[in-house]
């Protein structure tokens, strides 16, 4: 699905990516910890295409060459990331939004389109396995939406788009126990053989309830240390320090 | 690019920008009695008609033009303009549609305004005014039957000379300033509009302006009276050729709701804006003002400004009329090298009398956007309101947005408030969305209509999903 070859990303000629690889198969989930700083939101974004960045490496995802696509075309070939900070758009109603993104996919993918009442019928549906108050939904996107909220729509949206490989950058920082449940069931819900996950988080509590198949540790720049769901208990007990 | 596909580029661009070839009947060129006397001629209009235009034309030898706002424009020759220029088959005016020169109805079907019986647009009625003429009006006898008056402004005179005589210029003085008094002189067509007493005007009412001659200035002159107790919405559309030539655009609006009436009126401008290097494209200096003569009456003006070369106009209300509210909702969108100088003045002269401004001025490119306005509170306004908010979005860094809002109160009950924020769309909105499968454009119009949606929300249903469409379609190319 994905294979990132010495990657390596600078801003502002301030080397963050130092040489990083990895590779996530169908079905996996891959758990990334990592201190403050080390390069883990970067990584989500050098992914995902923002701009900025002056990158070098190889890419590959679903035999393509991800570093050649625009921003909006690995969305549309179904790559999905859960800000760390979602961003308020006001005056833009959070289901029309969804809607518009929702559309935008199918037509990249020639698929048809849904109209207002089906959208709608998928929407409630979604919402209530996440126990998402709708009400919200009809509300500026992200506008005054509190921490737990603003994730919370985030994996709402994840689990609409169905995407392939979902990247979810520190989805569960400032989460109480509640809401973690909820956004661990919206992942759950979507594991599939085909469906990948690359988990960011500071962290074990999150993986008690997403199992994960691999946990690698981010530290400046690289990955110093990988190895099964056990590691991540490691890291709990010891710290970073014993790593770097 | 060869030219061909130059031109395709340049339509996609501005798909409203075709030419329509048709043989004219002009008046002489130049601006003088006797061309004053050919348009009152040809639309065979009363003596007294013809002898208030030449009021106005004496007036005018005594005004200057204009000069103290933002955009700056090269000067106009007034003696080289065509002053009337009308398709020579509406010289004898054609009694039905089906007498109407075929190629004017395939013009506005390209327009998107179908004018024949069974292709008109649902619930709403239209008078379409090519040029100098209003060529066609529709629903006119449904309305008729509700003792409505929809016509042509070149009807009105000569039908209702009564009504037109009492209210025309009643709000914008004949003499007030230089475009208002030229256009009092030379007005050529527009729509006029009577909603009897205690009538709610059962359809939208629409004016659409089409501006087709080469080297001719258009000045429309609308009038709308709503009688005691009565209610009608109105909407006016504009396009024009796109054109290397800036062509005048100078028109008078006058609104009159008398007792517990309301007129909602609402504009979606899109002349030719000009090329990307700013060639071309409409003044469009308008003198648009209502008149709640009466108690309780209501005058709402909502605009979509996304055309033109040069915006250049102040919807007004005067609260005359105790409890009366006057409301301005304006988007103005200025992209490439547009240039706009627009908002309003809310005058209160009766008591208790409420106003509210919503401005939202989106710039890019190099186009510079100005939001000036006038809250007036005389004074014997007691309990006066207004709510004032300016709110502008910039694209890049290399265009320009100013608020400038003054404020006369005279009477100390009154309450004004006055809110501004100036914003930029960030790269990290762009990307989220952009994440999320939208490309730029698409990312840019949600964002917009977002900024947008207060005002967007006051158009008639009809027109909001076409103004959408607009306002993302005017802003294409704006980030890179
Ligand atoms: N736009 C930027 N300009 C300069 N430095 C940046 C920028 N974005 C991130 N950095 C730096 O890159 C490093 C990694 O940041 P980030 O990827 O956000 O870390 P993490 O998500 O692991 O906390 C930090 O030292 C941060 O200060
Ligand atoms: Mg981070």
């Amino acid at each position: 699905m994905l294979k990132i070859k010495n990657l390596k990303a600078k801003i502002d000629n301030k080397e963050i990516l130092k040489g990083l690889n990895l590779e996530i198969k169908p079905g996996e989930v891959h758990a990334i910890m990592g201190p403050n700083g080390s390069g883990k939101s970067t990584l989500s974004n050098v992914l995902s295409g923002k701009k900025g960045y002056t990158v070098s490496g190889d890419v590959t995802y679903l035999n393509e060459n991800l570093l050649d696509l625009e921003i909006e075309e690995r969305a549309h070939k179904g790559i999905f990331l859960a800000f760390q900070y979602p961003l308020e758009i006001p005056g833009v109603n959070t289901n029309i939004f969804l809607k518009t993104s929702l559309n935008a996919i199918k037509k990249a993918k020639g698929e048809k389109e849904l109209d207002a009442i089906e959208f709608l019928k998928l929407v409630k549906q979604k919402a209530g396995e996440l126990k998402f108050d709708e009400k919200i939904l009809s509300r500026q996107l992200n506008v005054g939406f509190s921490g737990g909220e603003k994730k919370k729509n985030e994996i709402l949206q994840m689990s609409i788009l169905n995407p392939k490989l979902s990247i979810l950058d520190e989805t569960d920082s400032g989460l109480d126990i509640d809401a973690l449940k909820i956004v661990s069931e919206g992942v759950n819900a979507l594991r599939s053989k085909e469906s990948s996950f690359l988990i960011i988080t500071h962290y074990q509590r999150l993986l008690e309830y997403i199992k994960p198949d691999f946990v690698h540790v981010l530290i400046n720049g690289q990955i110093v240390k990988s190895g099964g769901s056990e590691l991540a208990l490691e890291l709990e007990n010891k710290g970073y320090e014993s790593l770097s | 690019m060869d030219a061909r596909e130059k031109e395709i580029e340049k339509l996609k661009d501005y798909k409203y920008g075709f030419s329509t070839d048709i043989e004219n009947t002009r008046a002489p060129k130049g601006l003088n009695e006797e061309v004053i006397k050919f348009i009152s001629n040809i639309k065979k209009e009363p003596k007294w008609m013809l002898d208030w235009r030449l009021k106005a034309f004496e007036r005018l030898k005594q005004l200057k033009e204009p000069n103290w706002q933002k955009p700056k424009y090269p000067k106009i020759d007034y003696q080289d303009l065509y002053y009337y220029s009308a398709p020579k088959s509406m010289d004898d005016k054609p009694k039905s549609l089906d007498e109407l020169d075929p190629k004017l109805l395939e013009t506005y079907k390209k327009l998107g305004i179908p004018l024949q019986e069974q292709a008109r647009l649902n619930g709403i009625a239209v008078d379409a005014v090519f040029d100098s003429v209003s060529v066609a009006t529709t629903f006119k006898g449904e309305l008729n039957k509700k003792g409505i008056i929809f016509c042509s402004m070149s009807e009105a005179i000569r039908e209702h000379p009564e009504l037109v005589k009492k209210y025309l210029g009643s709000v914008i003085p004949l003499s007030d300033h230089y475009f208002a008094t030229l256009n009092s002189a030379v007005f050529t067509d527009g729509s006029f509009v009577y909603i009897p007493e205690g009538v709610r005007c059962p359809m939208e009412l629409s004016t659409y302006f089409r501006i087709n001659a080469t080297e001719t200035g258009q000045f429309e002159r609308t009038l709308i009276i709503a009688d005691k107790g009565s209610y009608v919405s109105y909407l006016e559309g504009c396009t024009a050729p796109m054109r290397d030539e800036n062509q005048l655009h100078a028109a008078n609006v006058e609104l009159i709701a008398l007792d517990d009436a309301e007129i909602k009126y609402s504009t979606v401008q899109n002349w030719y804006p000009g090329d990307k290097n700013g060639v071309g494209g409409i003044y469009n200096f308008v003198t648009k003002r209502g008149l709640c003569k009466g108690k309780n009456s209501k005058i709402s003006w909502t605009q979509v400004e996304t055309g033109s070369a040069i915006t250049w106009k102040y919807p007004s209300c005067i609260l005359k009329g105790d409890n009366s509210v006057g409301e301005f909702y304006s988007i103005a969108i200025t992209n490439n090298h547009q240039k706009a100088d627009t908002g309003t003045k809310m005058i209160h002269l009766g008591k208790n009398t409420k106003s509210k401004i919503i401005s939202k001025g989106i710039s890019a490119g190099f186009a510079d956007n100005t939001y000036r306005g006038l809250v007036d509170i005389a004074r014997n306004a007691d309990n006066a309101r207004n709510f004032t908010q300016c709110d502008s979005l910039l694209m890049g860094n290399k265009c320009g947005a100013h608020t400038v809002p003054y404020i006369k109160n005279k009477n100390s009950s009154s309450n004004i408030e006055h809110e501004a924020t100036t914003s930029k769309i960030s790269e990290e909105q762009l990307f989220y969305c952009n994440q999320r499968g939208l490309n730029q454009e698409e990312a840019v119009s949600l964002i917009v209509n977002g900024f947008c949606k207060e005002v967007l929300q006051q158009l008639p249903m009809e027109f909001a999903v076409e103004a959408q469409k607009l306002v993302g379609i005017s802003l294409e190319g704006s980030v890179g």
